[in-house]
């Protein structure tokens, strides 16, 4: 890949506290284009840089709605209209006795909006990103916990911000290149 | 966040009375135990988990794996010879129509059941002790499922006909019939179909950030096709907060739904016989007694299967004795409600005075299946009573035995259920006696081979424990400070940051 210029910078940290206190003066700092990498979820993490709540149950609401519809639509269509079936005298089509039928499709659909929107959310699948150029950005995944401050953001300066996440108590900060 | 803002925002006053009261009632400290011991690091983590699929695959894997795909073509040859023959070679024949066919399907499924139980119900209720197991438990379910299935799809004998529109899937066949959703067996398509799906789904989100990791660490050893293969199910996922909080969310969420999910799923499957009147069949505890009894022995695969595993790979500090004990407790608690499950019954059959109903247990316990019964009491009342006692808890070959017990009991089980009320209905002229056929057993018995087939690449080719999972519940991973990694948060540890 050919190298157009910086990313942004990056700050190791080792330990959960003090990366976690970090986050925070990175924060009141005001710096927008930026963000955090982690090997797990950190708890209260969302709170500490200032990012909302997640879309994600939209989704989920979304297909949950369209799966009981659709087990609603399906089965007063196929036994009550298109083909209708008498079952021991029984009405055409009630929405009791399908009942599992729309529950189980609620459900299904529910679960594949909640992992569409997981993606959606996260603008996956993205398989090339700058991060994935530096080299050591396996220890994300191990032990290590990255803030990465991205040149875009309006207030960055290399030299400024390089000072800034040294003073916040970053390990060692390095400047991806994009 | 929350709780030490509270803390902070108490006023002297206030901490001070606080202090006399707890100076008075002079609270115990209870430690909470670790959930990985020896002092590991995050570090230690990756390296054990990781290890395991990037290593050389060991001889032993190659035995068991020889052993279970020599004994999962028991189940294809049962099956071909079922699909080249007819469904009468199977033992099925008046009055029994339904033999070992239903009893492996609903064993089976709910075997799986213990590992949406783990990653679903047990992540709604924060346990966190789930996180060491729960992934092995998911590809269990997922593995269990395959194997239910086999089951009513063969039941068919011609399966192909079973995957055609108009028969289990909604849609016309060639005379323009839909499929009837008044049966319950079709209730099960939608149910175990969704199970299953779900179940992958749910199982698959959780591997994506390990993904990564297995990705980024095949990268850097130079492993082109390994990380290729790894990249291309890990999604581009980099560990992101912002993807995590999406991640957790959706985490979450699969974890909600998944709990009515595997309360129906049984429920459904239970109703294969409730929503019949055939006496022992027709009864409303079906649907609880059915999915208690799926957890507890969902619960006994787990630790059939984990025991050996936490052996062979050194994981004792991931798996503790507190894990197994856990489970254990379980086990105790469900086979209790399958216990009581099975008295209620007989209280039930003589209170509501059928004699149909009266019979069909008196046979149970005293007819020609009472070794079938008593085997089932034995194995699914008894021996679970054992795990009372801590020492035994404590005894990892005994709790594998036990667990062994809780596993046959349970096929008993539903062989009791299926079989005795089959067999002596309402007509004694329509009496008979079942047995299964060598192509019952041989294909019951290869998908002992196939679940092990599945199970041996899991463990061979994905990171069987959740990584990130078992990092967030360290001490090491609290952004406060306080350790809150372990169980809950006792006033002790709160204590100990002012």
């Amino acid at each position: 890949m050919s190298k157009t210029g910086t990313y942004g910078l990056l700050a190791t940290f080792s330990k959960t506290p003090e990366f976690f206190t970090a986050t925070g003066k990175v924060r009141d700092a005001g710096f927008k284009k930026w963000d955090t990498f982690t090997p797990f979820p950190v708890h209260g993490l969302d709170d500490q840089m200032g990012v909302g709540r997640s879309k994600v149950p939209i989704f989920t609401l979304c297909g949950g709605l369209f799966g009981f519809c659709l087990g609603m639509l399906i089965t007063w269509y196929m036994n009550g209209y298109d083909y209708p079936l008498i079952v021991g005298g029984k009405p055409y089509w009630s929405p009791v006795f399908p009942f599992p039928v729309m529950y189980e499709l609620t459900i299904l659909n529910a679960a594949f909006g909640t992992l569409t929107g997981m993606f959606v959310m996260n603008l996956l699948p993205r398989h090339n990103h700058p991060l994935f150029e530096f080299e050591d950005f396996i220890r994300s995944g191990d032990d290590t916990f990255f803030i990465v401050i991205e040149k875009a953001d309006p207030q960055f300066d290399l030299d400024k911000t390089k000072a800034f996440l040294t003073e916040i108590g970053a390990e060692e900060v390095h400047v991806v290149e994009a | 966040m929350s709780d030490s803002t509270a803390e902070l925002t108490l006023s002297p006053e206030a901490a001070r009375q606080r202090d006399e009261v707890l100076a008075k009632v002079k609270p115990v400290e209870v430690p909470r135990p670790e959930l990985v011991t020896g002092g590991r690091d995050f570090h230690w983590v990756t390296e054990k988990i990781c290890g395991i699929p990037e290593s050389k695959t060991p001889t032993w894997w190659w035995i068991m794996f020889v052993i279970a795909a020599s004994m999962a073509t028991f189940t294809l040859f049962g099956l071909v010879w079922l699909v080249s023959t007819g469904v009468g070679v199977w033992g099925l024949a008046n009055p029994v129509n339904w033999g070992w066919a239903i009893v492996n399907f609903v064993f089976w499924i709910g075997i799986g059941h213990a590992g949406t139980l783990i990653s679903a119900i047990l992540c709604l209720l924060r346990q966190k002790w789930r996180t060491s197991i729960n992934r092995a438990a998911e590809a269990m379910t997922i593995f269990a499922v395959v194997c239910a299935g086999i089951f009513p799809l063969f039941h068919t004998g011609r399966v192909w006909y079973a995957v055609m529109p108009g028969y289990l899937v909604p849609a016309p066949n060639s005379n323009w019939i839909w499929p009837q959703f008044r049966s319950p067996l079709e209730w099960d398509v939608f149910a175990v179909s969704t199970y299953g799906t779900v179940s992958v789904l749910f199982w698959y989100m959780g591997l994506i950030p390990d993904l990564g990791t297995m990705r980024d660490r095949a990268l850097k050893g130079g492993r082109k096709i390994k990380a290729l293969a790894y990249g291309l199910f890990a999604m581009g996922w980099r560990n992101s907060n912002r993807h995590w909080r999406n991640y957790e969310m959706a985490y979450l969420l699969l974890a909600g739904l998944s709990t009515p999910l595997v309360l129906s799923v049984h429920t459904i499957v239970s109703f294969d016989f409730a929503a019949s009147n055939l006496p022992g069949w027709h009864t409303t505890i079906f649907p609880p007694y059915f999915v208690a009894g799926a957890i507890f022995s969902g619960f006994g695969m787990v630790l059939t299967l984990m025991l050996p595993v936490r052996a062979i790979y050194g994981l004792h500090d991931l798996i503790t004795q507190y894990h197994i004990d856990c489970m254990c407790k379980i086990i105790l608690a469900t086979g209790s409600m399958v216990g009581y499950a099975y008295s209620m019954e007989f209280f039930i059959a003589w209170y509501g005075a059928n004699n149909f109903e009266v019979f069909a247990f008196v046979n149970r316990a005293f007819g020609q299946y009472a070794w079938a019964y008593w085997i089932m009491i034995g194995c699914n009342v008894i021996s679970p009573q054992l795990f009372w006692f801590k020492k035994i808890r404590e005894n990892t070959w005994l709790v594998w035995i036990i667990c062994g017990f809780v596993n046959v009991g349970m096929w008993f089980e539903r062989f009791v259920i299926t079989v005795t009320s089959l067999a002596n209905d309402f007509l004694p002229s329509s009496w008979g006696y079942y047995s299964p056929t060598i192509v019952d057993i041989f294909t019951f018995f290869g998908t002992f081979g196939l679940f092990s087939v599945l199970f041996l690449l899991f463990l061979r080719f994905l990171p069987m424990m959740p990584m990130g999972e078992i990092k967030a519940v360290m001490k090491q991973g609290d952004g406060h400070g306080h350790g809150s990694g372990t169980q809950g948060q006792g006033y002790a540890e709160e204590g100990g940051h002012h």
